[in-house]
């Protein structure tokens, strides 16, 4: 009996210990959520592989703003996050392509209206192996490279190696307007719709492993977006016609507009945002947010 | 089953109260085991119609031959084409390759497990090779991308190290644990009387094994062999990291390809439900089920014939 008790008392000794225990963390919980913006929620953002990193950095800085709201970020492909918009199971999609118009049609259908926000910008580059003599190429040039008319880099004035040409797979935002913009060359008077990536073109399942196959491999060619350049590659300096001045990519030529090949950065949410979504967006495109575009190597939104 | 019912039943001076409850408590397992079965068959044949369901209406866009011997896959082009023959040749190249690479290694080392090494080497090395099951595809990816492609580029002067080949190398060492595992298992069951009678007629232990240990065992090597085919064949995150992701069908192992599974992975994502995509992945699917079935089948025969052939 005495024994008994003795555990009886010992089990009621814990279950007080972990009772004070909850309410210690309960009452320091109440006491932070005083002093912070007052939002809470959880976000979904899901989307681009490109926009990624950026989302990741203002995720985090939005987070320590705002403790109470949790914000995931996933970086499959723009296509994977248009699509997941559709289905209604993300609250921010991120893409480096918009939306087109047969994605438009089958979110309406499911009761879903797309309303795109631009958040940053980029200058698509076209990364080869430092080792490669080449350092600037036309698009018509690139286009023939990425249908396997030119196989070899002898034809380009380089030497004789065959041209392995990576890009992304179609899950990619950076797939679609690399296709549009370079290989069916839009807005250029040689414009093909017909072209298509060539069979011999490796389709690879993310940006960080073309980056580190063509730093490896000095007959690569690779498309990525301006924040995964390094000095591991060399980016190619693009002239828009042969007549053209040749111009590398970087913050300022994307944002005076003489580097050919730059795009929008966009979100995507489901109707105007508000609450937590809202504030989130305003702090991207907030002077604070911008800022953090140009660390993560992208280029800001122009001043207005 | 219903046997062990009966003693009960039959014990004397139990109370009735105890007995309904026993039987009660009987009739529950007994329930449950057969939900349990029924509920396999039930998620089998839902997969089947969720396949058929998602993936037929596809044909009806693209008629099933040029699905499966067209030769251009465009899923997001407007207007889209859909031909499978790049996935389904190299599926079938890099599966073959990764067996005929995995089963000379794999039963030679079952052998010499079974037969050859001492106990205490047996029982230290089968378990360090089963651990080698448990690692997860992601890890051979990277192994892949980063220790066995730059090797292979260079040791076969390729234009780049992502092919169905490496492919084909990380798929066997992925299928290797299985086959030796189950193959060790069957060589160990062979009843030691034939080896006995083999030894005493004056055969050497290689003679032992190739004649006597390895057609004993056959039935179950078959088996360990089409279970690691079903795990080549089905591999998904290895293949897509390191296969090289080309669209063209491929004419030597040494070309970067795309399985099924791997066609699957990179696009199932922005494919919208329903979408023409969507479907097409789905019949996809559907290929690849009706192939792993096959697999199963032949695997059977085989079997079967085995065990007519020891029977008589």
């Amino acid at each position: 009996m005495i024994a008994k008790n003795g555990l009886r008392k010992r089990w009621l000794s814990i279950a007080l210990i972990f009772a004070a225990g909850l309410v210690i963390t309960l009452a320091g919980c109440s006491g932070r959520t005083g002093s912070d913006t007052g939002l809470s929620g959880s976000i979904k953002i899901i989307g681009s592989n490109t926009v990624t990193p950026l989302s990741s950095v203002w995720a985090e800085e939005f987070m320590k703003e705002s403790p109470k709201v949790r914000i995931a970020v996933s970086g499959p492909g723009s296509g994977v996050g248009i699509a997941a918009l559709i289905d209604g199971t993300t609250d921010i999609c991120q893409s480096s392509r918009p939306i087109t118009s047969s994605e438009i049609d089958q979110a309406k259908t499911k009761g879903v209206n797309p309303y795109e926000i631009q958040v940053a910008t980029d200058a698509l580059s076209v990364v080869v192996n430092p080792a490669n003599s080449i350092s600037e190429l036309t698009i018509a040039q690139i286009s023939a490279i990425y249908t396997n008319k030119i196989t070899n880099w002898k034809e380009l004035g380089g030497k004789d190696a065959p041209i392995v040409a990576m890009g992304r797979d179609t899950n990619s935002g950076t797939h679609v307007f690399f296709k549009e913009h370079v290989v069916q060359m839009a807005g250029l008077p040689t414009q093909d719709k017909k072209l298509e990536y060539g069979s011999k073109v490796l389709l690879l399942p993310s940006t960080e492993e073309g980056v580190s196959q063509v730093a490896s491999n000095p007959n690569a060619i690779f498309y990525a977006g301006l924040a995964y350049v390094d000095k591991t590659v060399k980016p190619l300096a693009i002239k828009k016609t042969p007549s053209d001045s040749a111009v590398l990519p970087s913050a300022k030529t994307a944002l005076d507009g003489t580097y050919p090949i730059s795009r929008p950065l966009l979100f995507y949410t489901n109707g105007m945002p508000t609450g937590a979504i809202k504030a989130f967006i305003d702090y991207c495109l907030s002077p604070e947010g911008q800022q953090k575009v140009s660390e993560a190597g992208f280029v800001p939104l122009a001043k207005k | 089953m219903l046997e062990t019912v009966t003693p009960i039943a039959a014990r004397a001076g139990l109370e009735k109260s105890l007995r309904r409850r026993l039987r009660l408590g009987e009739r529950f397992i007994e329930g449950w085991v057969f939900l349990s079965g029924l509920l396999a068959i039930v998620v089998l044949l839902g997969i089947v119609a969720i396949l058929l369901k998602e993936g037929l209406p596809i044909f009806g866009y693209t008629p099933p031959w040029e699905f499966l011997f067209g030769t251009k896959w465009y899923p997001i082009s407007e207007p889209p084409t859909f031909g499978i023959m790049p996935f389904f040749v190299a599926t079938l190249m890099i599966t073959l390759l990764a067996t005929a690479i995995a089963v000379p290694i794999g039963v030679g080392c079952a052998a010499y497990l079974a037969e050859v090494a001492s106990s205490k080497v047996r029982e230290t090395v089968k378990p360090i090779i089963e651990i080698l099951a448990g690692i997860p595809s992601v890890m051979m990816g990277f192994i892949g991308l980063i220790l066995l492609s730059p090797l292979v580029q260079s040791i076969f002067h390729l234009n780049t190290g992502l092919c169905g080949l490496t492919a084909s190398i990380m798929l066997s060492l992925m299928s290797l644990p299985i086959i030796v595992s189950v193959s060790e298992d069957a060589l160990h069951a062979v009843p030691n009387e034939f080896k006995e009678a083999s030894y005493a007629l004056g055969v050497t232990k290689w003679e032992t094994i190739r004649h006597v240990c390895i057609p004993a065992a056959l039935s179950g090597i078959t088996a360990a062999i089409m279970l690691g085919v079903g795990r080549a064949i089905g591999e998904t995150m290895t293949v897509l990291m390191v296969a090289g992701g080309a669209l063209a069908v491929p004419v030597s192992p040494t070309d970067p390809m795309t399985t099924m599974t791997a066609a699957i992975a990179s696009g199932i994502g922005n494919a919208v439900r329903g979408g023409l995509q969507y479907q097409a992945l789905f019949a996809i699917g559907l290929i690849l089920f009706i192939m792993t079935l096959a697999v199963n089948l032949v695997a059977e025969r085989v079997l079967e014939r085995q065990k007519r052939k020891f029977a008589g």
